[in-house]
């Protein structure tokens, strides 16, 4: 049978970047897999679960839960929505019993883009190639140390043909987003994702991978005030034109 | 006041208003010789740190077993601290308890007064900044000197430390210079062997004459009723061997049970910190001078500080009491090196001293603490006792809210968006109306420059991206439609 598996886009690549979407959705069909979009899905409750309203987020994770639990793989292409779902859930729903069962189920069924290639596709990219020789280097977002992913994403990456890797110095320190904190804290956001975004400037890259949306909107988003030409984009973006496929719609 | 004039300002400003995190903060990401001196000290240790611990077989199961050990001994502290006094009564010392910073002061210059002691050598401590004590000796007329040389540099410039481990970090090689050409009188010389002979020469008199010594404590070993003190100068070494009397004052979660312990702890403390696999002293003491003995001091007084450590036991933020004070968390964490250790407006600063401070000061008055982090998680990889800091700042976050210590428009706007992503229907309409209206301002180039309200800081930064013409829930039916 064909394994199918749930899309929980999150809000920010819902609308900002519904491309990654796309892209998502026909690797996973190259690699076999059915690819469900359970429409009544809308936000897994970070940002009130970061800023402190708990019963709020709880209330939303209940929600998720609920829309994704007839699912065994959940695949989403943010890092810090997956670390909401897996690392924080069971905060608020350990201490209720007709709920943990059903957040344990979402909660090990949860997967990360990039982990979910390399954990249960076990994809090996290695025959792909980019249409033309690019100089790509990639940022590792935060959320990926909560849930314990590490370099895949970057080996992933030096499997492509044409890629020539171009390491980014401090590539594991924070862009400066964290969520409201870019907007409760400008001065501070601004001087950390300046420094993010001057060691993207030095390693002359045409394109950096960014595998969480809010990071790439602070990190794109200073790049182009500054005129820094290094596009942001995410993994399955490259990996889709590497397929050859077209993400610009169905 | 301090010789450096930005360092002058922000501490008069500190002083004279009510703690403002945000407007410091400002200021601090604003200073750019600062995030440039703080940046290039904490960057060198950070990698320091992961470089050496990465030399073990097995860092993080360490690192677990340290944690493992703090915990025990602060689940079981009551029994540890009898055993501990029992132990440093034994060898002739005397304890003492200070519930407050107040006390702590107290006991000390009462010892003092009592037994007329005049010089003081100090070793660098934490516990001693928390209460204050140096500032009290002078008051009380104790010629007291800071023997730590970044310490020294701070007392003689009446400054501030910045870091739990380096205190002058937010100092460069020129302020010293002209700080020490100023204190002592002498032609300017930035040669850093010069003036760290020059602040020797002062200090080797000092430990000469000193009759009271006071050193802080990495460990209390409980099986022993050993203070543990680790150092590179050498100074701590000359405070417990020197004086006639010596005084530790420690906080009573450094409990470790065993020496064993040490084994664990102190293989984590030095390559946490500085990256060292270990200090050049690592002194263990407890008690009086023995009979035959050539130096120790005739008498020993072990001050455990208390000053609301109890209170965080019993409640729900046990955890953070595990800290060894390495200050691994601030060269990991990516604000700290923005804005140095002196905007967190406490003597702990970083990660760790946003999640303390608050604690020990109460929430209300550092409400903006927990507030100044990204949630990261550096910090929480960097912690040789895996505090997870991250989620006592997002507990603390939720006390703010629980205890309404935050604004009600802010209150009820979380409370309205929350609400209605329980719903399709809502969720829909608000993307579509974010959506016509970012678009609308990014006039057909893809990029807002400038948005009003809580958007303002965005683009204060950076440009905000327009939102794509349909959104992903837009788009998926139109897949489902085709063949």
């Amino acid at each position: 049978m064909q394994p199918t598996a749930a899309l929980f886009i999150t809000c920010l690549t819902d609308q900002f970047y519904p491309t990654v979407g796309i892209a998502v959705t026909k690797i996973l069909e190259h690699f076999g897999w059915r690819v469900e979009f359970p429409a009544a899905q809308t936000c897994c409750g970070q940002p009130f679960f970061n800023n402190g309203f708990h019963p709020e987020a709880k209330a939303l994770a209940k929600r998720m839960i609920e829309v994704f639990e007839p699912y065994d793989h959940i695949i989403t292409p943010s890092g810090s929505c997956c670390a909401m779902v897996r690392e924080q859930f069971h905060h608020l729903l350990d201490d209720d019993p007709a709920w943990k069962p059903r957040m344990h189920k979402v909660t090990h069924a949860t997967y990360e883009f990039v982990e979910f290639l390399h954990k249960v596709i076990k994809a090996d990219l290695s025959k792909l190639s980019l249409p033309a020789k690019r100089r790509v280097s990639y940022h590792y977002t935060c959320h990926l140390r909560g849930i314990g992913v590490k370099d895949e994403g970057v080996r992933l990456l030096q499997q492509l043909g044409n890629v020539e890797f171009a390491p980014l110095e401090r590539t594991d320190q924070c862009c400066g987003f964290g969520g409201t904190f870019a907007m409760k804290y400008p001065e501070i956001s601004g001087a950390i994702v300046e420094d993010k975004v001057n060691c993207i400037a030095a390693t002359g890259a045409e394109a950096l991978v960014c595998n969480d949306a809010g990071c790439t909107m602070n990190i794109s988003g200073l790049c182009h005030r500054r005129d820094v030409p290094t596009r942001v984009v995410h993994i399955a973006e490259l990996i889709a034109e590497a397929m050859g496929i077209d993400i610009g719609g169905w | 006041m301090a010789t450096d004039q930005n360092t002058t300002n922000f501490l008069e400003e500190a002083e004279a208003s009510k703690f403002d995190f945000h407007s410091i903060s400002v200021k601090a990401a604003g200073d750019e010789r600062l995030r440039k001196a703080v940046n290039n000290a904490v960057l060198r240790n950070d990698a320091g740190r992961k470089n050496i611990l990465n030399l073990l077989p097995n860092p993080l199961e360490l690192r677990i077993l340290a944690g493992d050990i703090k915990q025990h001994a602060l689940d079981n502290l009551d029994y540890y601290l009898d055993q501990l006094v029992a132990n440093v009564e034994k060898k002739g010392g005397q304890v003492h308890f200070a519930k407050t910073a107040e006390d702590a002061r107290r006991i000390i210059l009462d010892i003092a007064a009592s037994r007329k002691l005049r010089t003081c050598i100090k070793s660098k401590s934490m516990a001693s900044e928390e209460v204050e004590l140096a500032h009290a000796m002078e008051h009380a007329g104790i010629d007291v000197v800071e023997t730590d040389l970044g310490e020294f540099i701070i007392q003689i410039d009446h400054d501030r430390p910045s870091h739990i481990v380096a205190p002058i970090i937010h100092k460069d090689l020129r302020s010293i210079a002209t700080l020490f050409s100023t204190y002592f009188k002498t032609p300017y010389n930035d040669d850093p062997t010069h003036l760290t002979m020059q602040a020797r020469t002062h200090l080797r008199d000092k430990f000469r004459r000193a009759d009271l010594g006071i050193t802080g404590g990495n460990f209390l070993v409980a099986e022993t009723g050993q203070v543990c003190v680790v150092e590179n100068e050498g100074n701590a070494r000359q405070s417990v061997t020197t004086p006639r009397v010596l005084i530790s004052l420690v906080g009573i979660e450094k409990i470790v049970p065993r020496v064993a312990d040490l084994s664990v702890m102190l293989k984590l403390l030095a390559r946490s910190a500085t990256g060292q696999a270990m200090t050049v002293y690592t002194s263990l003491f407890g008690g009086t001078r023995l009979a035959g003995e050539r130096d120790g001091p005739e008498e020993f007084h072990l001050v455990l500080l208390d000053n609301g450590r109890s209170e965080i036991l019993a409640g729900p933020y046990r955890e953070t009491l595990r800290c060894i004070r390495c200050g691994a968390c601030l060269n990991a964490c990516p604000i700290y090196r923005n804005i140095g250790g002196h905007a967190y407006g406490s003597v702990y600063p970083g990660p760790i001293g946003a999640l303390i401070t608050p604690l020990f000061q109460g929430l209300s008055n550092f409400k903006d603490l927990p507030q100044a982090s990204s949630l990261c998680g550096a910090c929480y990889e960097a912690c040789p006792v895996r505090i997870d800091i991250p989620k006592h700042l997002i507990n603390l976050r939720r006390d703010i809210v629980s205890q309404h210590l935050n604004g009600p428009i802010e209150r009820l706007i979380y409370r309205t968006w929350a609400w209605g992503l329980r719903f399709s229907i809502v969720y829909s309409c608000i993307t579509m109306f974010q959506k016509w209206d970012l678009r609308r301002r990014a006039k057909k180039t893809g990029w807002v420059k400038k948005l009003p309200a809580v958007g303002a800081g965005w683009t204060q930064i950076r440009d905000m991206p327009a939102p794509a013409r349909k959104t992903f829930h837009q788009l998926w039916p139109k897949r489902k439609s085709e063949p």
